[in-house]
């Protein structure tokens, strides 16, 4: 980046802004213009007049806005004039509609990635590694300790410790982001079984919804019923929300288990008071971060939430020049 | 070891402790028997010494893992373990590590053990392969069991209770035979089997029977009448062997302190062989108790100088007898065991004490007497039912602690850190200040206290409200209040605030009161004189 050119993204109190195209990405206050990288709640918020998004993720997006929300859809890799900016969306691998925003001006080019991971995922678009200017990525799992084993490996367990439940006779009972991972975990279980996967009220909306979009998934059911179900045996994914709470006493016996990347630190894991943890994470793990960031050719990295500190010292010793930037996005995975 | 590696993840994926007996018995079951003798003695708590030093491993992880040193230990302080952190960070790609498995007992026997007398390049060499080509699981393991600090989520009771099943013998033949100090193998493990033992180690303990505090009131209990009071020490917790003309004390974290205290030996041979005593260790001066800190000064130190060894006299006070003349006598009544140490110790040399018995008539006059342990430097009242055997761990309903209330003031956090084990990547770990003038001053460490939820709702502020960070530790706005505990305090001129505080610990979060409000250090000054006397 030249040190004259004005930036493309400023941090704001509301939100990462745009001054060139007079609009906000991901911003957690109301604004005119948002374009949102993805439908979780601290990057899609309520109140916007104007939201601007990936195809793909419309359907999510507008169930979890309601109706009445002015809601634009834009083809992933096309450009659209936004004030003076040209901007398109590009996949990030994240969930179903994720987008890494592009927006070029005066011959700059910057890429806010959202959050994003390089592994397979067979609910969404696979990350599509670009070049730029400045590159604004994420950094939740920014640390060497953080590195993934192929997903399949994962589910593997996964269906093995069902099945070890299931001779002991009770439930399994994984505890899995709503949006995103469950569906994730049900279209990875067709490669193992075709058993039916029972679902928590939130899980089971969301996963709905991901069959209207195409996404193949094992056959599921709805654990909310009034009626008496023997659960003995079962597999229900339901939301880390709903871990301990009396909902969980309908399956009797069970062991519990969480899908996270943060269940890679046994400690973490222990503290949670999960039975299991699975190392399953939507988001890029320390290799990932790397080998994006150098690959993007940026001038320029800056770094939002999680280990962002870590990986900005880390770039900067191998001359990459990298900063922290500030954002009000969590950690939560 | 890869046998091991799953049981262990067995144990610690679970919390049922039917699940961990059924996954123990089911290994010792299919295990070879040295191997099986080796997984015994690691399970019932027993460690091997530590075979590298945490700076040594930290340094070879750097050299190994191509990182930067800042970036090693951050990864560290995050994941809380040296152990698991060297596991993570040298897993490379899974499907390249193809070792094939070494039986656990050939593991120590042939290729740990050796390496305790071998030169550093010969042990670095050997250890960071065993890194490169160990899978996960193993090479955590392997590092747990380096750095001596393997240990695992199960009782000794649970491991008797395999062994028991598996071994078809008694859990209390188990138990014994499991007692004490002794070398694992397949000799060991027929020995368990048919009772076939060597010679019994004169040296071992029994197991410590454990008081439960007394949340209820007294009167819930009955009688005083049939309840055994004495005071609650504040010393060491222990027992004193005398068997084959020899003297061995434990303490109750199971450690052999038997040098740390000379004239308790000198003492202890005044006692005929085949006795095993519990009671307590105090500093003892000039006919009365000293505080706990006085003690600390003769347990911190390796070597004891004459100087410490007058200043600091101990005394044993007995309050059980668990042997007498070489026969386990826990089964008799506390009454009668009591009349027997009695009189066993009548004419003892002055060091070889007896704790006393408190005598009331009623729970109100033993309650009023309790509000005076404070003066008598102890820590309350001990209730022991009278009829009462001498069991094993903390088994609730026959021996209860009536402690007195701690002191407490209110402080202001000053710094946060990551904790350990289940609490790493989380701060938990709280310096806390009170005032001195328009200063706060640093008087506590703080890890415990707080719940779940607290911990977490103060980590998401802790890294929202940072000012600086030093490397893990970050220093925050002093603005939050804490209500903390302590047991005793002590002058001390290695803190800047010239007070030491025993087991501080958080009570509550004080969300009702302003920093400025918090405590200041001449409120402390003020207990730590009324306890000692002025300091000079």
């Amino acid at each position: 980046m030249q040190p004259d050119s004005a930036p493309l993204i400023v941090g704001t109190d509301r939100g990462l802004y745009c001054p060139p195209g007079d609009f906000y990405i991901d911003p957690w206050q109301a604004v005119q213009s948002a374009v949102i990288t993805h439908a979780h709640g601290d990057h899609l918020r309520h109140g916007s007049a104007r939201y601007i998004l990936a195809r793909p993720g419309v359907t999510i997006a507008r169930h979890r806005l309601g109706s009445g929300n002015t809601v634009t859809p834009l083809e992933y890799g096309a450009p659209t004039r936004i004030g003076k900016t040209t901007v398109s969306l590009h996949p990030a691998g994240h969930i179903l509609g994720s987008a890494q925003v592009r927006i070029e001006h005066e011959g700059q080019v910057w890429i806010v990635s959202g959050d994003y991971k390089r592994q397979p995922d067979p609910t969404c678009a696979p990350f599509e590694q670009l070049e730029c200017d400045v590159f604004i990525s994420e950094a939740t799992f920014a640390l060497p300790v953080y590195r993934w084993t192929p997903t399949p490996q994962v589910v593997e367990e996964i269906v093995r410790w069902w099945h070890a439940n299931r001779e002991r006779g009770i439930a399994s009972l994984l505890f899995c982001y709503s949006l995103g991972k469950a569906q994730r975990v049900l279209a990875e279980l067709k490669a193992f079984t075709n058993d039916a996967v029972y679902l928590h009220g939130a899980v089971e909306s969301l996963t709905n919804l991901y069959r209207q979009c195409g996404v193949d998934m094992v056959p599921t059911l709805p654990a909310t019923t009034e009626k008496k179900t023997d659960y003995r045996g079962a597999l229900i994914i339901a939301p880390p929300s709903a871990a301990g709470t009396p909902w969980t006493r309908r399956f009797g016996e069970h062991s519990s288990g969480f899908c996270s990347g943060w269940m890679r630190v046994r400690g973490d894991r222990r503290r949670r008071g999960y039975d299991r943890g699975f190392v399953i994470s939507d988001h890029a793990d320390w290799p990932g971060l790397l080998e994006t960031c150098i690959a993007t050719r940026a001038k320029k990295v800056l770094l939002t939430h999680g280990y962002s500190d870590a990986l900005t010292r880390y770039l900067n010793e191998r001359g990459v020049s990298a900063a922290a930037l500030k954002t009000a996005f969590g950690d939560e995975e | 070891m890869r046998e091991f590696a799953e049981l262990y993840d067995e144990i610690d994926t679970t919390t049922s402790t039917n699940l961990k007996v059924a996954a123990m018995a089911r290994y010792f079951r299919n295990a070879p028997s040295a191997d099986a003798a080796w997984a015994a003695y690691i399970l019932s708590g027993r460690r091997l010494k530590r075979f590298i030093g945490p700076s040594l491993l930290r340094r070879w992880l750097v050299e190994e893992s191509g990182l930067p040193e800042w970036l090693a230990d951050e990864s560290y302080s995050t994941v809380g373990d040296m152990a698991e952190t060297i596991a993570l960070l040298m897993e490379t790609d899974a499907s390249t590590k193809v070792a094939t498995d070494v039986p656990l007992a050939e593991w120590i026997d042939e290729r740990l053990l050796p390496l305790r007398e071998a030169e550093e390049p010969v042990q670095r060499s050997a250890i960071v392969g065993w890194w490169r080509s160990l899978p996960y699981r193993e090479c955590f393991l392997l590092n747990k069991l380096l750095t001596g600090e393997l240990r695992v989520g199960v009782s000794e009771l649970l491991v008797s209770r395999a062994l028991s099943e598996v071994l078809e013998v008694s859990r209390a033949d188990v138990a014994r035979r499991m007692m004490g100090e002794w070398q694992p193998g397949a000799e060991f493990w027929e020995g368990l089997k048919t009772g076939d033992l060597p010679a019994t180690d004169p040296s071992a303990p029994y197991p410590f029977y454990l008081a439960s505090p007394l949340e209820a009131d007294p009167h819930t209990l009955g009688f005083p009448q049939d309840w055994q009071v004495e005071w609650k020490w504040d010393g060491i917790r222990g027992q004193l062997i005398r068997r084959n003309s020899q003297c061995f004390i434990w303490s109750r974290g199971e450690d052999l302190i038997t040098e740390r205290f000379p004239e308790l030996v000198e003492a202890a041979t005044w006692l005929p062989n085949g006795v095993v005593l519990d009671g307590e260790i105090v500093a003892w001066r000039d006919g009365i108790v000293r505080p706990f800190s006085d003690l600390q000064q003769r347990i911190g130190r390796k070597k004891l100088s004459a100087n410490i060894l007058q200043n600091v006299p101990a005394r044993f006070l007995a309050y059980d007898l668990l042997e007498q003349d070489g026969a386990d006598v826990r089964a008799i009544p506390l009454h009668e065991r009591r009349a027997r140490l009695e009189a066993l110790l009548k004419g003892a040399p002055p060091v070889l004490g007896l704790s006393p018995l408190v005598e009331a008539a009623h729970w109100d006059e033993l309650a009023k007497l309790r509000t005076e342990s404070r003066t008598r430097s102890v820590e309350g009242l001990m209730l022991k039912a009278r009829t009462s055997a001498y069991g094993t761990g903390r088994q609730r309903g026959q021996w209860w602690k009536w402690k007195i209330e701690p002191y407490s003031f209110d402080a202001v956090m000053l710094y946060a850190q990551p904790g350990h084990g289940r609490r790493s990547n989380l701060y938990t770990d709280y310096t806390f200040g009170v005032w001195r003038e328009d200063e706060l001053v640093p008087v506590a460490k703080a890890y415990s206290g707080l719940s779940n939820e607290e911990i977490s709702a103060l980590d998401k502020w802790i890294r929202t409200h940072t000012l600086e960070k030093f490397g893990p530790v970050r220093a925050v706005e002093p603005t939050q209040v804490f209500e903390l505990a302590y047991e005793g305090i002590a002058a001390s001129s290695r803190h800047k605030s010239g007070i030491a505080l025993r087991f501080p610990r958080i009570l509550r979060r004080r969300t009702d009161k302003p920093a400025r409000e918090a405590d200041t250090i001449q409120n402390l000054q003020a207990v730590l004189e009324a306890h000692t006397g002025p300091v000079a």
